[in-house]
């Protein structure tokens, strides 16, 4: 019998204010432990919270880019729990009337069709602090420098049943959230992090119980836990057993999720408004201010790239993943004048080199300019598409611009139809027994004989002219 | 009588003059305080500490500020207490508390900054109910507080301290704070002067909390006038608590002489009935006929919901508080129980040892009422009729300009005679709370003696924001009486 | 209403108060106590009333995003029952 999985998603995106949400205090990474835990952050007796702005106006950000609906009055409550690294003994968070509502998706599945994924709510809370578990003589220790730190709480509706969908989702939030510039999206350092709910059904039957997978910060991650997660509870059940709800906690080197125990009694976290904060109005004016600064969205951007460059929706969707990807793209295709060209090499060499080297395109050592250069050699036969690739690996490395590499390498193609003529009056008088088969009808063997040539030109021949210059004496 | 025999006697405006006319130095006012505390506190416990060497030193400071023309304003000189759940820099800070017993807090509140850079000298820090939990100062982790005018009596609380202090002349003002009545209860049983402005009046910031909700902070002095002179300091907006209020201050002391004649005075007939002992009845219907003979006119009012005002404040300070208190846990500050076995018995042991019994009534009636299951039927039913509650003050409020009543229904009770029933206790409050739950401002001032000999103060509600009017109608029957000046013959 | 001892016993756990058995039936009758206090609210018709919150009809205020602190762990941790190397030390976690 056939099961169906069934996953919604929770993410934390943090916030990229300059400090936090209801502090003074900097949210930047990295600092020694403490010294970015103020009064506030920890929680001293007498202190009092005062709301961030920025973080308000990144929440009605995503919110307007999901569609979602954004709350005229909303209001923070406190979630009650003590945990050593919570320093008040609650979470300030929304619990009723969260900033952003009843938003949504789209994703695009393995085989191109569209999947519209529901967001029931994004909230804004504070993030707890960090426990240490090296050895302190058998203690841990507590950092609270991350106490306070803005995040927003993206919740899916459980509209995912694959962990394809679910990376999907993740993937495209992952891309919009930092598109609108709202988080880094550093998995590495838990920007972004994701719990997820996973649960297993017969298809058409009720939701079955479900387990959350807790701090799941990779892509890799969140399919390898999801889908071992969901043979776990299809194993459970078959053998006759029953899935509890719980919390569970991937563990990357055994493969595996693991009850948390310890956490499971404190579950009733006595939710009431924070009498130390006053319901946050948001008018149709501040809605529409936030929505006056809002990036070209990547669907949008999307269909403008098909639209106006005629880019094919492969290359589109390639291009819009990232915004400033995006910017580097138009900015290249615009300044030369061929979009084709420019999604080729956008998508291709420049990606790849990004990837391989582990670079954002903003730290790319050629920029849209010197690009641009490259292309018009290419655009005006000074080059072919295969010596560009060269010049490029040389423009990566420092060595030049384009016309600098070219120039010192000497790379420019042969145009010249004498100096090419001569080439292949050499290559057809060394290879008579070729000649004469391809005369006698073997068309494959012209590319030996444009492999010859180009190799004797060591690749600089214009492609065009030797082909031209080539039928012509081959047929004699 | 020599000159530091008769310095206590002095209002903050006295006090102010003379170090100003050079009468006499700020360090002369703080060491007769000083020696005043010395004396008396050992027997009434209003202080928990007493700040005697950085008392001297800003005394010092000031004197040479004064000199120099650098200070002075009303406060420049004027010395003064806390109550000891406003954190005050490098000064311990209890809450009367096991809990913060050894708390020196590394930040002064909002209300400490202000008077300090007025030129206030802190004497001390008052005993009070521990978290500001009672109505008796009996809960305090530092010993019961004993009532000037009988030993044997409670001051009241949760402010129990500081009504002492004032009652007994320890200190020309303190600042206390209000929740369901801990400035104004004390007040009346000490027969003093006191002040909860209207909540958001005055920042909450480095105020420990009670509960948020209600908890508001005010002046305690032997008049309205010295009142009217520390709010002036005191209130105003403060970006660092959301809910203070940001609306002009007015000079409190600029009305204090506006006449009262054609004042609509409200009383509601809910706090003249049963409940109310006849001894306090009396002399608090008294008080009336003298504001209506100098041309206030009486109206009866209703406030309906006003008997449920102490179940909707069970529910609620005990729900905030029961949150607030969480910060309690023996890790970044505050009591640690020896050698936790692990991080429950860290939580639990620490916490069971550092508050004492009323304190974890409350926390635990808190955390019951917002538990999954129960709160719908509590706490948001007693928010519910919270506002019911302050819909009755405002009917009120269309017909008169002020509420006036009894602030207790009885004079101060005996050491002990409550402690055992906390429902007693909680009764206690029954004309205070519903004013704190509605966020109106409220006070008491002196208006005589019952039978037993006891001070009686009356209690006067204004509307939103009308701590002016009100500090101007205590102060003109301050003008015809003598009540407020009265101070037990022991401390005279 | 009254409150079970079972329930003091739930009610203390999730506060974080280790009562001690032989206090629990003092708990049970005061806590009991309370809430018969309390239960007068459940007979009050509130259908249609809006849950009042905070006193005022104010809207929150909003800070700047401006960093405005510095770092002053010495003096924090200086009232911290127990630190080592910056850090607030604890039993052992068990994750």
């Amino acid at each position: 019998m056939e099961w169906e999985t069934v996953i919604g998603l929770e993410i934390h995106a943090q916030l990229s204010t300059n400090s936090k949400i209801f502090s003074g205090s900097s949210i930047a990474y990295g600092a020694q432990p403490n010294t970015q835990a103020n009064l506030v952050d920890l929680g001293m007796p007498g202190v009092l919270p005062v709301l961030n702005k920025k973080a308000v106006e990144m929440a009605i950000r995503l919110g307007l880019a999901i569609d979602a609906e954004i709350a005229p009055k909303s209001v923070f409550a406190r979630k009650n729990y003590f945990y050593p690294d919570l320093p008040k003994g609650y979470q300030i968070s929304q619990y009723e009337l969260p900033v952003v509502a009843n938003g949504h998706m789209d994703i695009e599945l393995e085989d191109g069709t569209v999947k519209r994924i529901g967001i029931t709510r994004a909230h804004l809370e504070e993030d707890a602090g960090k426990s240490l578990h090296e050895d302190f003589h058998g203690k841990t220790g507590i950092d609270l420098n991350r106490a306070g730190t803005p995040l927003l709480e993206i919740v899916s509706e459980p509209d995912m049943r694959s962990a394809k969908e679910a990376v999907a989702y993740m993937k495209k939030l992952h891309a919009l959230v930092r598109y609108l510039g709202v988080c880094d999206g550093n998995m590495q350092e838990g920007s972004f992090r994701c719990d997820a709910n996973v649960s297993v059904r017969r298809p058409g039957a009720e939701f079955g119980t479900r387990a959350e997978i807790k701090n799941l910060n990779s892509f890799r991650f969140i399919e390898r836990a999801i889908n071992h997660e969901v043979e776990r509870q299809i194993d459970l059940i078959e053998s006759g057993g029953k899935v509890v709800q719980e919390t569970r906690l991937f563990d990357p080197d055994r493969d595996e999720t693991r009850s948390m125990r310890g956490k499971e009694d404190a579950n009733d976290y006595r939710y009431f408004p924070d009498p130390d904060l006053l319901p946050v109005e948001i008018r149709a004016e501040d809605i529409e201010a936030v929505r006056a600064t809002l990036p070209e969205l990547p669907a949008a951007k999307k269909q403008r790239f098909m639209d106006e460059f005629g880019l094919n929706n492969y290359d589109a969707d390639l291009l819009t993943q990232n915004r400033e990807v995006a910017d580097y793209f138009e900015a290249v295709a615009k300044a030369c004048g061929d979009a084709k060209l420019a999604a080729n090499w956008v998508n291709g060499e420049v990606s790849k080199m990004l990837a391989d080297n582990e670079l954002e395109i903003s730290a790319s050592p050629v920029g849209s300019e010197a690009l641009v250069e490259l292309l018009k050699r290419i655009q005006d036969n000074t080059v072919s598409n295969k010596i560009a690739r060269d010049v490029f690996a040389a423009m990566w490395n420092g060595e030049g611009s384009a016309d600098e590499v070219i120039d010192k390498k000497g790379l420019k193609q042969i145009t010249d139809t004498s100096a090419i003529e001569a080439v292949i009056d050499e290559i057809i008088a060394n290879n008579p027994k070729q000649v004469e088969e391809y005369r006698s009808g073997k068309d494959k063997l012209f590319g030996f004989f444009v492999g010859q040539a180009m190799k004797a030109s060591k690749g600089k021949a214009n492609p065009n002219t030797l082909n031209d210059i080539l039928k012509k004496k081959l047929e004699g | 009588m020599s000159k530091a025999d008769s310095i206590h006697t002095l209002s903050l405006k006295g006090i102010h003059d003379g170090v100003h006319s050079g009468a006499f130095s700020v360090m002369e006012v703080t060491d007769a305080y000083l020696d005043r505390i010395e004396r008396f506190n050992p027997e009434l416990n209003a202080y928990i500490t007493v700040t005697r060497d950085s008392a001297k030193a800003q005394a010092l400071e000031i004197d040479n500020r004064i000199r120099k023309g650098e200070l002075s304003g009303p406060m420049a000189g004027v010395p003064y207490a806390l109550k000891d759940l406003f954190c005050s820099e490098g000064v311990r800070t209890t809450c009367a508390s096991n809990m913060l017993s050894n708390f020196i807090s590394p930040y002064d509140a909002h209300v400490a900054a202000k008077l300090k850079a007025a030129g206030g000298v802190l004497l001390g820090k008052n005993n009070m109910d521990e978290f500001a939990m009672g109505s008796s100062n009996e809960t305090s982790a530092f010993g019961v507080v004993r009532n000037p005018w009988d030993t044997n009596k409670v001051p009241g609380g949760s402010s129990g301290g500081g009504a002492a202090t004032i009652a007994a002349r320890l200190a020309p003002m303190t600042l206390g704070t209000d929740t369901g009545g801990s400035i104004r209860q004390p007040a009346s049983f000490c027969n003093i002067t006191g002040i909860k402005p209207t909540y958001g009046r005055v920042s909450r910031y480095g105020m420990i909390a009670f509960a948020s909700s209600l908890d508001q902070c005010g002046p305690m002095a032997p008049s309205a006038e010295d009142c009217a002179i520390t709010l002036n300091v005191i209130a105003g907006l403060d970006v660092r608590d959301s809910t203070s209020v940001d609306r002009t201050v007015p000079d409190y002391t600029a009305t204090l002489n506006d006449s009262i004649e054609g004042l609509k005075i409200g009383l509601p007939k809910e706090f003249f009935a049963d409940g109310l002992d006849a001894q306090v009845g009396v002399v608090i219907e008294r008080a009336i006929k003298e504001f209506e003979a100098k041309g206030a006119i009486i109206k009866e009012v209703s406030l309906p919901n006003s008997h449920l005002a102490v179940p909707v404040y069970y529910v609620v300070a005990p729900a905030e508080c029961s949150s607030n208190l969480s910060r309690f846990d023996g890790v970044r500050f505050g009591h640690r129980c020896e050698d936790p076995k692990d991080l429950r018995d860290l939580y639990e042991r620490s916490r069971w040892e550092g508050f004492g019994d009323e304190v974890k009534r409350r926390i635990m009636i808190g955390t019951y009422a917002l538990s999954a299951g129960y709160y719908d039927a509590y706490y948001l039913k007693a928010q519910q009729v919270r506002r019911l509650i302050k819909q009755d003050f405002e009917s009120a409020f269309a017909d008169v300009d002020v509420i006036m009543g009894p602030s207790c229904p009885t004079t101060a009770f005996g050491l002990g005679e409550k402690k055992d029933d906390p429902i007693a206790m909680y009764l206690e409050d029954l004309y205070t709370i519903p004013v704190s739950l509605a966020g109106l401002p409220g006070m008491t001032f002196p208006v005589g003696f019952a039978a037993d000999g006891l001070p009686v103060g009356i209690q006067l509600v204004g509307n939103y924001f009308e701590e002016a009017r009100m500090l101007n109608i205590a102060h003109q029957y301050q003008q015809w009486t003598e009540w407020h000046t009265q101070v037990p013959t022991k401390f005279a | 209403m009254s409150i079970s001892a079972e329930e003091v016993k739930k009610v203390a756990h999730l506060a974080r108060l280790a009562v001690p058995e032989e206090q629990l039936e003092g708990y049970v009758r005061n806590l009991s106590n309370i809430l018969n206090l309390v239960d007068q609210l459940s007979a009050v018709d509130t259908t249609g009333v809006e849950p009042m919150a905070h006193p005022l009809d104010m809207m929150q205020r909003l800070r700047e995003d401006v960093v405005t602190e510095t770092n002053h762990r010495e003096k924090y941790q200086s009232v911290a029952p127990e630190v080592e190397n910056g850090l607030y030390l604890v039993p052992k976690v068990i994750e």
